[in-house]
């Protein structure tokens, strides 16, 4: 029997139970992507017979004597399908892991399909980055994507250059490659959430057919060190070991199997046995800071953990003023306690990575990774390497959000690779990236405001307890983040804040957009909201009155001077330009029946950089074709870095973004790099290629001018050329004349996250919420945000609707139950539901007028921010549609119906 | 997802037919959709049903006949005569599936009964058009069950060691009834969380509410006419205690019975009313 895949005929056979989608990428149709095996996600979708169908549902030996059509075959006669050429010309994807199946889903619906019941249609697809407006726009048949104009490429919506490799599936991620000899590895997962290891019984395992290794905690570096992700590795504590004999949450990996295929290395996990003893646990962080609660890490591990007998990683105590006084003399005091759950990124690509050793005996690692330099950092650390011979790198990924600013596989891939001296590979399953990576932190916050009867604040005060879970992987930088631009916003004279972040036997925390932040402006924006109605003033006049305006010292943890600053100031402009699209209305009313309409606001203000170290280093070189290329060590997850480096670099040099090229997030081939996190990506990175872009035309005018001999001030760039007085230049000519006269038109800046803007957000919600069901409908949703100049306003829409996307599903119903032994019930997309199409609201977006004294062009990063105001938006609108404060996130009906149907459900049957 | 410990695959007619005992570890595959989406350790063979090649979809007085092989897609395509005036349920739930129409491509009714979730559309179909399920063991005796007491729980039946699902039969006198629909999920288009239904020709004749999706099981409440208000709350109380209301995380089980008790009113009220 043969198989039929784009027109060609394969002759290999599956495996029994194999699915389609891994026999196609087995044949090399890397185009079929994985986001969950489980048929929730849509990215594997392919046609059979010009069905489309998830081709990770389906047996492969049935698409025997059938065709099968993946993303690779859609193009006929070389010319690409409309609705390929849609998906480039609306740039219906950031990360673009979605964009096949996406694809392939669109292309099979009719005009009525299209027209009439999109959201039905598009229900089996998911996309985590775009909050699926471009997708829209795709299938519509938008063009968003504008012509490139030399010179002027920043400030227009360029497409992205892996454009046509995204919308064909030629575009290489992580594990989209083949490798001789490739083994799997596969964990063994703890079943308890607390519980030291007893003994190991590898026998068994080593046993099955195919495994070749079993490692356990004797066979890794007894080395801590810590999974997450910063330059200064001394701000996270060092409490974790590659495997230990320790059990902290269920989930935990124990037991390493290295096999021939995922196959053996599973049929080895099943055969490894471990004898645990239990030990108790805890799971509330509350009553983890209680005397007598179970110890999560002994006293000794890392003297960065502060209060050990207590699970506080870490506790941070500040304010300024005193705030005591500020409430005794307030007219009006607010109290209140606002809760934050957990929240997934859901990023399409899970971990993953692949390790080997080359002929020169440097490790080599391929991986999916915000951050290769420290990746590598972190692993010449853990096996004692010099830097010299390891090798980081990453291709294109398939989402981030954070989640990858962390190390959560190389370190084991590393390991194998080195002691077996063969290529290594370890995809985590949809299922690990629930039970074993991490999770935004889950935080308790109260708040105390204190007011004048004229709205002046006198006193702020908040406690938070932060959940860091049983690893403390960005706990206190986290926290450090969620005492800062919440409260610092406001000018207040008098604020205390008491910070906690504490051990429990949970899965761990990390990073996640917002970074700590997005929880504590729940809470305060929650907060503002109802002090105005306990003062009976409109929630933008009480916020106008006190945020902070330029000549502000923006202070929450004490008055020490900062390398903060309002570099450009659009706050006002957001607030105005929210206001006046809620008051215009998007002429959206709520459907007929029992509905209860409000109408919701939230301020929120982020750091345009981390206080830690952060650092880039961008090189800029004039090739011999007269093009450019541009080397950075930042990562392109689905950010869209990529388009605006480009354009920042076509901006600075006069010419167009097509003739730009760029080597990007590779140890060996590009200048160091941080990591792309905490909104870098425009402000330091895109600072490094500024600067260097600035530095190479003064560089090739210089050299031109002496070429011609014409005076400098004469000379202008000319896109592919330069005007020396009366006489043009081709790059081609000039680059040859510096090859023969010794000359180098090529060199590097580093840019540092220091001195940091600040970037402003304004959300604003009109909602409907049905009196007896308690679901709640988007009726208009509007956000203005100041991201300073604005480099590609296809992309920052694409960025901020993500954003809204991402912030919606957490506050409406994203939830991860844990049952009563601290395990995960629903980690699988069916379970934990992110938005899909028919979720989303379309978000009206405004940018303020605005220019930034800092950033590269004017521009401030807007990778996060756009998250933080959202859920408290919400939550106000909530509460002026209903008239009842619903302070603990998510509001899923079946979590906040009964109060509002016992207050409005007085005539309604049931 | 791959089952990595199937070690073979083969027609279950072709099986049926060299004699094959059933074993440990065997496993009748419909559409594959669910099996495919879990991982399967405990299995080590799978006995493809489509081998059978049975005809999905069978019209005639009786009423319609749905083999446990049909696609969702072909249910889903077919167009009931007008005097079947509870087809609209058909399309109902299919369109209940939190499932993507690429599943529908797929999927069974069969294999969306036998999974016997207490959110599984087909179930809610099949219960609430009063279907007869024919189920066939290994000897290929056939014996008959109603569709309200296939399903015994949470991913739970009667169904024995080897014994299929062969045909969903739903009466045309059901399928002749008026009918009346309810849904609620707690996303845009996603897994149910109460599913109900209520039939009956005219107010003064038979009411049938079949509440789903909310309960473990279905639970079928028949009354000799279109009840009051307040008799049906009381039966619906005494049915379905408390504690008897699913929980998982698609709803809590106070929700689940405050919108099965206020979705039970408004078919109820709509089938009071007569047709015009």
């Amino acid at each position: 029997m043969s198989y039929h895949v784009n027109g060609k005929t394969f002759s290999e056979e599956p495996d029994a139970g194999q699915c389609l989608r891994t026999f196609l990428r087995d044949l090399g149709w890397f185009g079929v992507k994985k986001g969950c095996d489980q048929g929730d996600c849509g990215a594997c979708t392919v046609w059979l017979d010009g069905k489309p169908v998830h081709s990770c549902l389906i047996p492969a030996y049935r698409a025997q004597g059938v065709a099968v059509t993946t993303i690779e075959g859609l193009a006929t006669n070389g010319e690409l399908h409309p609705m390929q050429h849609q998906f480039m010309n609306a740039q219906g994807f950031q990360c673009g892991f979605c964009t096949a199946g996406m694809i392939m889903t669109a292309s099979t619906l009719s005009t009525d399909d299209i027209n009439t019941d999109l959201a039905r249609h598009l229900k089996g697809n998911l996309c985590r980055c775009t909050g699926y407006h471009a997708i829209e726009d795709a299938i519509h048949g938008v063009q968003t994507v504008e012509v490139d104009r030399p010179g002027s490429s920043a400030g227009t919506g360029v497409g992205a250059p892996a454009a046509p490799l995204v919308v064909t599936g030629q575009a290489r991620y992580t594990l989209d490659t083949k490798m001789e000899g490739m083994l799997y590895l596969k964990v063994v997962r703890s079943p308890h959430a607390h519980a030291n290891v007893v003994s190991i019984d590898k026998t068994a395992a080593l046993a099955v057919p195919g495994v070749h290794r079993v490692y356990t905690w004797e066979d890794v570096p007894r080395r801590l060190y810590t999974t997450s992700i910063h330059e200064d590795f001394r701000v996270d504590p060092n409490d974790t070991y590659m495997l230990d004999n320790v059990a902290r949450f269920v989930g935990q990996r124990m037991v390493a199997v290295l096999a021939e295929s995922e196959a053996a290395a599973e049929a080895g996990c099943r055969a490894v046995t471990i004898e645990y003893e239990v030990l108790p646990a805890v799971f509330d962080p509350e009553e983890a800071m209680r005397s007598g609660s179970p110890m999560v890490h002994e006293r000794g591990v890392d003297d960065f953990i502060r209060h050990p007998e207590h699970n506080v990683l870490i506790d941070i105590h500040g304010g300024i003023g005193d705030v005591e006084a500020g409430f005794a003399e307030a007219d009006v005091l607010h109290e209140g306690t606002y809760s934050t759950h957990r929240g997934q990124h859901a990023h399409l690509e899970t971990h993953c990575s692949i390790g080997w050793v080359d002929e020169d005996g440097r490790l080599n690692l391929r991986t999916s990774s915000q951050s290769p330099f420290i990746a590598r950092d972190k692993i010449c650390y853990l096996f004692g390497l010099g830097l010299q011979n390891v090798r980081v790198f990453c291709e294109r990924m398939g989402g981030g959000f954070g989640g990858k600013q962390e190390v959560l596989t190389e370190d084991l891939v590393a390991l194998a690779a080195l002691d077996t001296g063969k290529p290594v590979q370890w995809e985590f399953t949809r299922e690990e990236q629930f039970i074993g990576s991490t999770y935004r932190h889950p935080m308790r916050i109260e708040v105390k405001l204190g007011a004048k009867r004229d709205g002046t604040l006198t006193g702020m005060k908040l406690r938070i307890v932060s959940n860091t879970g049983a690893y403390g992987n960005h706990g206190g930088e986290t926290l450090y983040h969620a005492c800062s631009e919440s409260v610092a916003l406001y000018r207040c004279p008098n604020k205390k804040i008491d910070a906690f972040a504490v051990y429990t036997n949970t899965v761990p925390s990390g990073a996640i957009r917002g970074y700590g932040l997005t929880q504590t402006v729940y809470a305060v924006e929650c907060a503002m909201d109802e002090l105005a109605r306990a003062l009976e003033m409109d929630p933008f006049d009480l916020r106008q009155k006190n945020v902070v305006v330029p000549g502000d010292a923006m202070l929450s943890l004490g008055a020490e001077v900062s390398d903060a600053e309002i570099g450009s100031y659009g706050l006002d402009q957001c607030m105005t330009l929210v206001k006046d699209a809620l008051a215009r209305g998007n002429g959206v009313s709520a459907p007929d029946g029992d509905w209860l309409v409000g109408q919701g606001i939230a301020y929120a203000m982020h750091d345009t950089a981390p206080p830690t170290e952060h650092r880039s280093t961008a090189a800029i070189q004039l090739l011999e074709n007269g093009n450019y290329e541009l080397a950075i060590g930042t990562s392109e997850f689905g950010n869209g870095t990529t388009t605006q480096h480009i354009q920042i670099v076509a901006t600075t040099l006069g010419t167009t973004a097509s003739r730009v090229q760029i080597v990007q997030s590779d140890t060996d081939r590009t200048g160091f790099d941080t990591g792309a996190f905490a909104s870098t990506g425009t402000f330091v990175a895109g600072k490094a290629v500024w600067i260097a872009a600035q530095a190479l035309r003064d560089r090739i005018l210089d050299f031109a001018a002496s070429h011609v001999g014409v005076p400098c001030d004469l000379c202008r760039m000319d896109n592919d050329g330069v005007i020396c007085g009366e006489v043009r230049v081709p790059l081609v000519d000039l680059y040859q004349a510096a090859e023969e006269s010794g000359h180098q038109l090529g060199l590097s800046r580093k840019a540092y996250g220091s001195p940091r803007s600040v970037a402003f957000n304004v959300h604003g919600l009109r909602i409907a919420v049905h009196r007896v069901s308690g679901e709640i409908l988007i009726l208009q949703s509007v956000h203005a945000a100041d991201a300073g100049a604005v480099i590609n306003p296809m992309q920052l829409n694409g960025q901020v609707e993500g954003a809204v996307a991402q912030g919606l599903g957490w506050a409406l119903y994203e939830r991860i139950v844990l049952d009563d032994d601290g395990k995960i019930v629903n980690p699988q997309f069916r379970n934990y539901r992110i938005p899909a199409y028919a979720d989303i609201p379309r978000t009206e977006i405004f940018y303020a007028d605005s220019h930034d004294s800092i950033g590269p062009l004017g521009a401030k990063g807007m990778g996060e921010c756009p998250i933080n105001p959202v859920a408290p938006a919400l939550a106000n609108a909530l509460h002026d549609a209903t008239g009842i404060r619903f302070r603990d996130l998510p509001f899923r009906p079946d979590l906040i119906y009964a109060p509002i149907f016992e207050k409005h459900g007085a005539g309604v049957a049931s | 997802m791959n089952l990595n410990t199937i070690e073979d695959v083969r027609g279950a007619r072709a099986a049926e037919r060299a004699g094959f005992l059933w074993q440990e570890g065997d496993s009748w595959l419909a559409g594959g959709t669910w099996l495919y989406s879990e991982p399967q350790p405990h299995l080590r063979r799978l006995l493809d049903l489509r081998d059978f090649g049975w005809t999905p979809l069978e019209v005639d007085d009786a009423g319609l006949r749905i083999a446990a092989t049909c696609l969702i897609a072909e249910l889903y395509a077919f167009s009931p005569p007008p005097e079947w005036r509870a087809g609209s349920i058909i399309d109902e739930c299919c369109r209940a599936f939190l499932a993507s129409f690429k599943i529908w491509n797929t999927a069974t009714v069969g294999g969306n009964i036998c999974m016997s979730l207490p959110a599984s559309p087909m179930v809610s179909l099949a219960a609430s058009l009063e279907a007869v399920l024919t189920l066939r063991a290994l000897d290929g005796s056939e014996r008959a069950i109603a569709a309200i007491d296939f399903v015994t729980g949470n991913h739970q039946n009667v169904l024995q060691p080897g014994e299929l699902l062969r045909a969903i039969a739903l009466p045309a006198a059901a399928l002749r009834k008026r009918a009346a629909f309810r849904r609620s999920t707690l996303t845009h288009m996603g897994r149910s969380t109460a599913l109900l239904v209520g039939t009956a020709d005219a107010p003064d004749e038979t009411f049938t509410l079949t509440i789903s999706a909310a309960t473990p099981r279905p639970v079928q409440l028949v009354f000799p006419r279109v009840p009051d208000a307040a008799s049906l709350r009381e039966r619906l109380h005494e049915a379905i205690p408390d504690d008897a209301w699913f929980d998982d995380v698609h709803g809590a089980p106070a929700y689940r019975k405050h919108m099965s008790h206020y979705f039970a009113e408004q078919i109820r009220a709509e089938l009071a009313t007569p047709s015009v």
